[in-house]
């Protein structure tokens, strides 16, 4: 066989000839793998997002909330009723296996005073399990303990938002700051964990002690009564079986008869980001099937067009044959010629792709990373296209007979 | 032994349902060193005859000897293979490759035998220049007049240093002028490098630069003769 460098030669002569004819060819290569090239970016840049948001909300996350209640035959929506305790709460991690952690949560907002200073803010009054269901660090201080919430005493932890708006650079921790009015001692900071998926700022927020918040906080609130109870349960697949054991023992503390509906709701947080992730996935599959379908129609063309370009040279192969090239010889520069098609085709499609997931990610905000993976793969994939589809019209061309094919007109 | 020697070579075409017999018992020897035209009306065989001891055709039947070894039976790529190293072809038509330069299409048989890009080139331009084409080496086909593109595709067939010259009408497309310039060539050729040439026409004038003259008709040789020269 001839040297590839001679063939690659050859072949490019070859397609420089036609140039209209080879860029249309290479279109179909092009837009199948500049499909893919954005579909697998959508894929790994939302698969990354989702999967750094549920690390940043706390992963086996569930979230109970009350039931909605009727007013005069209005409904209220979820939450407007009244109907989980703190001893709920303590029943949840007593008697649910599958549960690591909880955190009963009041919240409600409130102005923070620190010199002359102010913030508005949530506030959420919780336990100290808050911390571990929300996978959330310390970066100063300490965490409220048992004490504090027994003897509600007039402590907080700050989000780094907070931090910053009240005390600059200054560190914050023994610091005394006015919550209503009220003077807490600044114990500890949370470790910043950035935008949620609905785009709130986490690090925005002041935790204080449960008892705190409900008896000299938002003391409108009957004692004992929570807004919700977050939980977090031992591994990703014992989530389902927590949430069954907190609705089962829900409904039994809540005493809700066999046809009744619940009083409450059981949210699994990582499910939600899940469904996200996997809507994400179809779109991602969608453009993987008009990928492929470009990808072959692409092939197609190239094939098409290089029994074209073998009829055309018969009398070119019948040249060579008559100087002396081999069966391999013809049927290499042909593939030569359709892996130089689609291989060209291949990058310009990858340069494409890449620009259309950097436009994406930009300016659409939806967030798709380009990987060295996902270039070598269409890559080679479009290689592949070429070598197969370019086979047959090789095939043809290095077994004419050296005779026909130099008498053909 | 003979360069080139056939035995009862017959060929037979598959036409409709009756075969078209091309070549019927046709024996030949030529010696090496030889100037031998072929002469015959079309349909007499002749091309049939040459694609056959070119290595580019298989005869139905009859043995065909090269240097004494028998073509009958080798694959494709052995007849490419001898094609390339014993047999330059020149064709009436020219057959040189449109776009490419005299220089590309002359390196063409050297590059099917392996030869390195720089010992191509080299030998690419001594056959050129040996054929008086130097200064055209990158000009394409159809920047040269005929007996220019002629002259290519004789250093084309000349480049591998083949044995053997078969030239197909290789005036056809010439005017008689330029006709005798390349037959004057070949004889100059045939008579200093000892270049084996056998040549196809059908015009008498041209035949009568060789040495014999071998008359095919009807797919039988006719008269087989040694040109008496004047």
């Amino acid at each position: 066989m001839i040297s590839i460098v001679s063939t690659l030669k050859i072949a490019l002569r070859a397609l420089w000839v036609n140039k209209m004819r080879s860029s249309l060819t290479m279109l179909g290569i092009i837009i199948g793998v500049s499909a893919v090239i954005v579909m697998l970016a959508v894929g790994t840049g939302v698969s990354r997002k989702v999967s750094s948001q549920i690390s940043s909300i706390g992963s086996n996350l569930i979230i109970i909330m009350p039931g909605s209640s009727t007013q005069g035959g209005v409904r209220m929506g979820g939450g407007s009723q009244s109907t989980l305790t703190v001893d709920d709460a303590d029943a949840i991690l007593r008697d649910c296996s599958a549960v690591a952690a909880i955190a009963p949560m009041q919240f409600g907002n409130a102005q923070a005073v620190f010199g002359n200073q102010n913030w508005s803010t949530g506030v959420q009054g919780t336990t100290p399990g808050i911390l571990e269901v929300k996978d959330c660090g310390l970066s100063a201080g300490r965490n409220m303990n048992d004490q504090d919430l027994r003897s509600a005493t007039k402590v907080c932890l700050l989000g780094q938002t907070v931090v910053d708006n009240l005390f600059g650079s200054m560190d914050p921790v023994g610091q005394i700051i006015r919550i209503k009015k009220i003077p807490f001692t600044v114990i500890g900071v949370l470790e910043s964990k950035g935008q949620s998926l609905g785009g709130q700022d986490q690090d925005d927020t002041i935790i204080v002690p449960l008892s705190t918040a409900q008896k000299k906080l938002f003391g409108r609130t009957i004692p004992g009564l929570v807004r919700t109870i977050m939980v977090k349960a031992r591994s990703t697949e014992e989530l389902s079986v927590a949430e069954r054991q907190i609705t089962d023992l829900l409904r039994q503390r809540h005493r809700i008869g066999p046809n009744k509906e619940d009083d409450f709701t059981v949210m699994n947080l990582t499910q939600v980001l899940k469904m996200a992730e996997q809507t994400a996935n179809i779109f991602a599959l969608l453009l993987g099937a008009i990928a492929s379908v470009s990808l072959l129609v692409g092939g197609i063309g190239i094939m098409n067009i290089m029994l074209v370009s073998v009829t055309e040279r018969t009398r070119e192969i019948g040249i060579r044959m008559a100087i002396g090239a081999k069966t391999w010889d013809i049927r290499i520069q042909f593939i030569i010629e359709a892996l130089t098609l689609s291989l060209i085709g291949g990058i310009l499609g990858i340069i494409i792709g890449s620009a259309g997931s950097f436009i994406l990610s930009t300016f659409f905000d939806i967030p798709s990373v380009v990987s060295l993976l996902s270039v070598l793969v269409s890559f080679s994939f479009s290689g592949l296209v070429g070598i197969f589809f370019g086979f047959y019209p090789a095939y043809k061309a290095s077994l004419l007979n050296p005779i026909d094919a130099l008498r053909f007109e | 032994m003979s360069l080139i020697e056939t035995r009862k070579l017959v060929k037979i075409y598959d036409v409709g349902e009756e075969g078209v017999h091309a070549l019927e018992d046709v024996s030949v020897k030529i010696e090496k060193g030889e100037f031998v035209a072929i002469m015959g009306p079309s349909g007499s065989g002749k091309s049939t005859f040459m694609n056959i001891i070119g290595c580019l055709d298989q005869p139905t039947a009859g043995d065909y000897l090269l240097d004494g070894h028998k073509i009958g039976g080798l694959s494709r790529d052995e007849l490419a293979a001898i094609r390339n190293r014993q047999i330059g072809f020149v064709f009436q038509g020219f057959n040189l490759l449109a776009r490419t330069s005299a220089l590309e299409n002359v390196e063409l048989p050297l590059l099917y035998n392996h030869v390195p890009a720089g010992e191509r080139k080299r030998q690419s331009l001594d056959a050129l220049k040996m054929l008086g084409l130097e200064g055209r080496e990158h000009h394409h086909p159809n920047q040269l007049s005929g007996g220019q593109q002629q002259r290519v595709a004789i250093a084309r067939a000349l480049v591998n240093k083949a044995p053997i010259l078969m030239a197909d009408e290789p005036t056809g497309n010439l005017d008689t002028k330029t006709s005798v310039e390349i037959m004057e060539l070949l004889v100059q050729l045939n008579n200093h490098s000892g270049t084996t040439i056998i040549l196809v026409t059908h015009e008498s004038d041209i035949a009568a630069f060789s040495k014999r003259i071998i008359r095919f008709l009807d797919g039988h040789v006719i008269s087989d003769e040694k040109v008496s020269k004047t």
